[in-house]
């Protein structure tokens, strides 16, 4: 039969990792360098304190916005990591995860027509949600030789009166980009100019390795214009407990309060308790993990170096973005036959936009010993594919 | 870089030192210099290798026991902890708060042989008041290491 189903949806490309996932999980031996959560188990005390949640019998709904204590929490964290203040009982929503407040950050801002302008190469939600959102996405392919920051012109360029957010999603997925305190100067003085509200994706705060994250809602006149979003899943490795939560406004989280309440009613109970105890005892945890990523970072870097493949030092997240360009293929043939050839995963960096094209995402959420393996068989890769050029050219 | 260091080779003290120096982001000279201080110091005290010895088959017995003793005027524990640890058979002596006052391990390779030390070394001690031994059975993780468990990477292969 045929069914009668939403343009709108049935429109909506599909995401380029899933393509690249259904190659991967039919070879059974490859390593994979194409994950985009920590390797590390969430830390045991909390964990333990979601377990006890469970002993205790708290498994009913929690209010719309999260537990009180949760948002407090919340509120403390941002005030010691940020230096901004949030009132726990009206500027914040405890999420299903970091997407559910892009989904409903969007839905409760955007008319049709609207444009949202989404820099990339970026995580593969901005774009569909702002589509399903009834928004028209604008896209800012940000270049290599910026190390993938977003700069003052290229947000200018982009704006016309239609444009009313932001997209910042920093430090980033794909690139490992950050963007620092003087790089947001720069952008948030268009943006008030322009009058303009930014969602700034801040799920990686906690992974930065060259001084510590500054939020742009930290800076001033830029708190009433921000949507701060972020989450438990990579700064604590809780990806599985899909916990999240969106700062703002009160005006816009009443709104998003409104489809949070009616798609989603409160997030996941447990989750919640477990995250109260990171907020309050998870620190060295995250400076533990933060470490080791840290030393892959370098690793990674300077394995890179030494094959002579072209890749900007990114500091921030978990992920190196080395460029491809000199083998002459796309991201996926160069991707599809590492793969092939050597059985190693590894991200075409198209899958997160156009300007990703020429690029390849690696993800340090490996042991050492992992990123080890992987990198030789790289290597024997890249010197293949050269030897082949050399001979082209020779003919 | 002192304490990260550290906390790297107590994990693997075989990592080579080129490595060592690039996922530390310095250099190779430094991180020889540091290597020779802390040893110089007494900070790094030896590079051993943790072994799971039941799955060799050598029979090892493993004995902790808690002893009481009546510190002496003057030295307090340190006199009677050097008279026990002198004996190569002894593992590790610790001073210990609560209701006994040194943990001793020992290592031998059959019961008998730990209940003679006990027995013949340990107990005839003079200031030894009273000791309580217990056998270890099982090891299930030692020095942060779970020694039974394969690590599996439980994730998805590819997520965005």
């Amino acid at each position: 039969m045929k069914y009668p189903l939403s343009d709108k949806v049935v429109t909506l490309k599909p995401s380029g990792i899933r393509k690249f996932f259904d190659i991967v999980s039919e070879m059974k031996d490859a390593i994979s360098l194409g994950v985009g959560e920590p390797d590390f188990e969430t830390p045991w005390h909390i964990r333990d304190e979601g377990i006890y949640a469970l002993e205790k019998g708290r498994t009913f709904y929690t209010s719309n916005s999260g537990l009180k204590e949760l948002r407090q929490e919340i509120a403390n964290y941002q005030k010691r990591t940020q230096n901004i203040d949030y009132d726990p009982m009206s500027e914040i929503i405890v999420t299903v995860g970091g997407s559910e407040a892009i989904d409903i950050g969007l839905r409760a801002l955007i008319n049709p027509g609207d444009e949202v302008i989404i820099p990339q190469p970026s995580y593969v939600s901005y774009e569909p949600c702002a589509i399903l959102a009834d928004a028209t996405p604008v896209i800012i392919n940000l270049k290599a030789e910026n190390e993938f920051r977003l700069t003052a012109q290229e947000l200018r360029e982009a704006i016309t009166d239609k444009t009313k957010i932001l997209i910042l999603p920093y430090p980033n997925n794909p690139t490992g980009a950050i963007m620092e305190q003087k790089d947001l100067e720069e952008i948030s003085e268009v943006i008030i100019e322009k009058n303009l509200l930014v969602m700034s994706d801040e799920i990686y705060s906690a992974l930065t390795y060259k001084g510590n994250h500054v939020s742009i809602a930290s800076l001033p006149g830029m708190k009433e214009r921000t949507i701060l979003i972020n989450g438990f899943s990579k700064a604590y490795a809780m990806t599985g407990w899909r916990l999240g939560y969106a700062c703002a406004p009160v005006e816009i989280i009443e709104q998003m309060t409104k489809i949070h309440q009616y798609a989603i009613m409160c997030a996941p109970t447990t989750s919640q308790y477990a995250a109260v105890e990171a907020l309050r005892k998870g620190d060295n945890d995250v400076e533990e993990m933060r470490k080791a990523y840290n030393q892959r970072r370098r690793f990674l870097i300077n394995a890179f170096k030494e094959m002579n493949l072209e890749c900007f030092e990114p500091y921030g997240a978990f992920y190196v973005f080395p460029c491809i360009k000199e083998f002459g293929m796309t991201s996926e043939e160069f991707a599809t036959r590492f793969l092939e050839e050597q059985k190693v995963a590894a991200v075409p960096g198209n899958a997160f936009g156009e300007s990703g094209e020429g690029f390849l995402r690696i993800s340090y959420a490996y042991s050492l010993d992992n990123l080890k393996e992987a990198i030789s068989r790289l290597k024997q890769f890249v010197t293949k594919l050269r030897e082949e050029q050399k001979q082209k050219t020779a003919l | 870089m002192r304490e990260e260091l550290l906390s790297i080779i107590e994990r693997n003290s075989r990592i080579d030192l080129k490595e060592l120096a690039v996922i530390l982001g310095v250099e190779e000279i430094d991180v020889v210099n540091e290597l020779s201080a802390l040893e110089k110091e007494g900070i790094i005290c030896g590079y051993h290798t943790l072994i799971d010895w039941d799955k060799t088959s050598l029979e090892k017995v493993t004995a902790l026991i808690e002893v009481r003793v009546t510190p002496q005027r003057g030295q307090g524990f340190d006199k009677i902890a050097e008279r026990i640890y002198k004996y190569p058979e002894v593992r590790t002596v610790y001073l210990i708060s609560g209701g006994y006052d040194l943990l001793v391990t020992l290592e031998e390779k059959s019961l008998k042989e730990i209940s003679n030390f006990v027995s013949d070394k340990l107990s005839t001690l003079e200031s030894v008041l009273s000791t309580a031994t217990h056998f270890i059975l099982k090891r299930y993780k030692d020095h942060g290491t779970i020694l039974d468990k394969k690590h599996e990477d439980e994730r998805e292969v590819i997520t965005p």
